[in-house]
């Protein structure tokens, strides 16, 4: 169901019409700057495949693949966000204002995904240049064999955080429960803290960047070889 | 002056079954290096295959179509359940999936100006979509593997079709290494990985776990194609008959089923020869699996590894596939395992080339390295000179089509208008083993082991 003002599309997709939601989304917008999602009730695939500087505002809990491979689009999930939310976003910003369930941001390529709350398991997963955010803590594996971009965590991570990491890295405030394989803490430099500091500041948050620690991959397993300890 | 009323004892030199000289080179191998090892292609066991199967011909109680007058046709549709532009193909023989990075970016273009040529699909492969295949392919093909590199929504867009890829047969339940040495800049940057580092690709998809996780991911991807085009779904061949119906309740509009003899650019070699079942076995549970859900003609069986020839073609569709797939057939036709490339016309031995790797001509399964003699799997700026796009194009090209013409023959000699009307009936086995795997009678007996 949709109705409109000038310049703001309201679609309420109660009856289940995320497929008129998404080819509208994807069909030239004219005017349209803002399109205003109601009723989600966790439904599957909002808003997925945009290629539009459009603002989406998702009025409720979304499912699995919010705005899934986004491009340009700024959607905001004012509840929680189901497995693999922005996974895949190629640019723009999502912004989840409660948890987000596993695989968030998986194999993002750009962009910035802010997650107020927790995110769980495999937070990051294959990340692919994107920076993420997380105001809460990250489940375990989170950014496993992360390739590029960066995560900030502002509460804990558990288990194998950044296992099998590769060009990515991770900053986290609160407790480590473990490191993954290959992943190791490095001391913040001043471009580290000027790093945490512009992602706390886009995602909105006050923390000191000092009170950061820095996870990167130590590259023991860049190469196959027999004395490279055999955690893979 | 020595002499011997006896012959040199010849017991002595009796090879171990068990421990065979391929086995003692093995374990001496193991032993020095402390790795497995790595290669490319597939499966070099002998398992029962399509050579094990056998046509009957028409004769008196079936009539013959003239070989030489009358049409047969090989026009196939793919995903035809839910995509609005299903692929539409001359021939039902199409190119499997082989990443830019295994190969070439000339052997990706000349691979599409092939595929184009007469009528089929080519498929992209881990890596991501180069323009070259992309320009040259009219039916390209795009995979979703798990680790998505080079995966990205404008390629989804420009694709015909969307292959999820959740194995293949070389390695069930395995993913990938893209060795180092074969990491050129284009390469890495497409994966967003330094150049030069092991690539290592997971074995998981990073945003679904399951068959019910599926169904909602194929969902996804059919919104941001807006239903257009066909998803399908590849499962290397181990539990075919429970794999594929998940494939179809996950929503696919086609399944590819790969089995063992599937090719690898680099897998394990203890992986490609001790994981998953022969093509042979996976057809016939994966075509069970569609009759058991009422589902053949909705959805559509592709079917790999170690198809060679038209007659193998033949065989799988008399199964009841829908298509076949082939990669290693098309790079020996490109010139894998050649004993010379062609420059400017002129051949030019590769033998020392294949020497320095430790082999020959015939015997070569170094795709890993990217020291590919013959300029195929390869992503050195001279050796990928080798291989020039028109000459490795037309050579597919005739490859292809000389497939299709032996899969009309035959299809003719048992009375058939169209390659699809091939059925089971019209095959026989040669061994106890292919007539059980393949359901399909030992020749000359009505006798199919398993079954009433």
């Amino acid at each position: 169901m949709k109705a409109e003002t000038s310049d703001c599309v309201v679609f309420d997709i109660a009856d289940g019409s995320v497929r008129a939601l998404n080819q509208f989304l994807h069909d030239p917008m004219g005017p349209t700057r803002q399109v205003v999602v109601e009723n989600p009730d966790g439904a599957h695939s909002i808003a997925v495949g945009v290629n539009a500087p459009v603002e989406i505002d998702i009025r409720g809990h979304a499912g699995y693949y919010a705005a899934g491979m986004n491009q340009h689009a700024t959607v905001t999930i004012a509840g929680n966000a189901g497995p693999g939310v922005a996974e895949n976003m190629m640019s723009g910003r999502v912004t989840v204002r409660g948890f987000a369930s596993v695989s968030a941001g998986a194999s993002a390529h750009g962009g910035l995904l802010v997650i107020e709350g927790d995110a769980g398991l495999r937070c990051g997963i294959s990340l692919k240049g994107a920076d993420i955010v997380v105001g809460g803590d990250v489940g375990a594996f989170s950014a496993f064999m992360a390739q590029a971009g960066r995560m900030v965590v502002c509460g804990d991570a558990a288990e194998n955080l950044g296992d099998s990491l590769y060009e990515a890295v991770l900053y986290v405030r609160g407790e480590v429960k473990s490191l993954g394989a290959d992943a190791q803490f490095e001391p913040m430099t001043d471009a580290d803290r000027a790093a945490v500091a512009g992602l706390l500041q886009a995602a909105g948050f006050s923390h000191d960047p000092a009170s950061f620690r820095r996870v990167a991959s130590a590259k023991q397993l860049y190469h196959w070889n027999a004395d490279a300890k055999q955690e893979y | 002056m020595n002499t011997s009323n006896t012959a040199p004892p010849t017991v002595s030199r009796e090879e171990s079954a068990t421990f065979d000289r391929k086995t003692i080179d093995y374990i001496q191998r193991a032993a020095a290096s402390g790795l497995y090892e790595i290669r490319g292609l597939g499966a070099k066991r002998q398992v029962p295959h399509f050579d094990d199967l056998l046509f009957l011909g028409a004769s008196l109680s079936r009539y013959p179509l003239e070989g030489y007058r009358e049409k047969c046709s090989s026009k196939t549709v793919l995903g035809t359940r839910f995509a609005k532009k299903p692929v539409e193909l001359e021939m039902p023989i199409t190119i499997a999936g082989m990443s830019f990075g295994a190969l070439s970016a000339n052997v990706k273009e000349a691979l599409g100006r092939a595929a184009t040529e007469v009528g089929t699909s080519t498929t992209t492969g881990d890596g991501g979509m180069t323009r070259e295949e992309r320009e040259s392919s009219k039916v390209l093909v795009y995979q979703c593997l798990p680790s998505r590199y080079g995966f990205n929504p404008d390629d989804v867009r420009r694709a015909d079709a969307i292959e999820i890829v959740i194995g293949q047969g070389a390695k069930p339940g395995g993913g990938g290494m893209l060795l180092g040495q074969k990491i050129n800049p284009r390469v890495a940057a497409m994966r967003v990985l330094p150049q030069g580092v092991d690539q290592r690709s997971a074995a998981r998809h990073p945003d679904w776990t399951g068959p019910d996780d599926l169904v909602i991911k194929i969902l996804e991807l059919r919104e941001i194609t807006d239903w257009k085009v066909p998803i399908y779904v590849k499962i290397g061949a181990t539990r075919v008959f429970n794999d594929v119906k998940l494939a179809v309740h996950a929503g696919a509009d086609v399944v590819v089923v790969d089995g063992m003899q599937g090719g690898t650019a680099a897998t394990q070699t203890t992986f490609i020869e001790n994981v998953g079942i022969p093509t042979l076995a996976a057809v016939r549970q994966a075509v069970d699996a569609l009759d058991d859900l009422n589902m053949k003609g909705q959805v559509q069986l592709i079917v790999s590894g170690g198809i060679r020839s038209g007659a193998d073609a033949a065989k799988a569709l008399a199964m009841g596939a829908d298509a076949v797939s082939i990669g290693q057939g098309v790079l020996f036709a490109l010139g894998c395992n050649s004993e010379s490339y062609v420059q400017g016309g002129q051949h030019i031995s590769a033998v020392q080339d294949y020497a320095a790797l430790g082999t020959a001509p015939g015997f070569c399964h170094h795709c890993h390295t990217g020291r590919c003699p013959v300029g195929v799997t390869t992503q050195d700026a001279v050796l990928e000179t080798r291989l020039e796009p028109a000459v490795g194009a037309k050579r597919l090209r005739n490859y292809l089509r000389t497939m299709n013409m032996e899969l009309t023959t035959i299809a003719r000699a048992c009375g058939k208008q169209n390659v699809h009307h091939l059925e089971r009936e019209d095959l026989v086995a040669l061994t106890v083993e292919a007539a059980a795997m393949a359901g399909v009678p030992l020749a000359g007996t009505d006798w199919i082991p398993g079954r009433r």
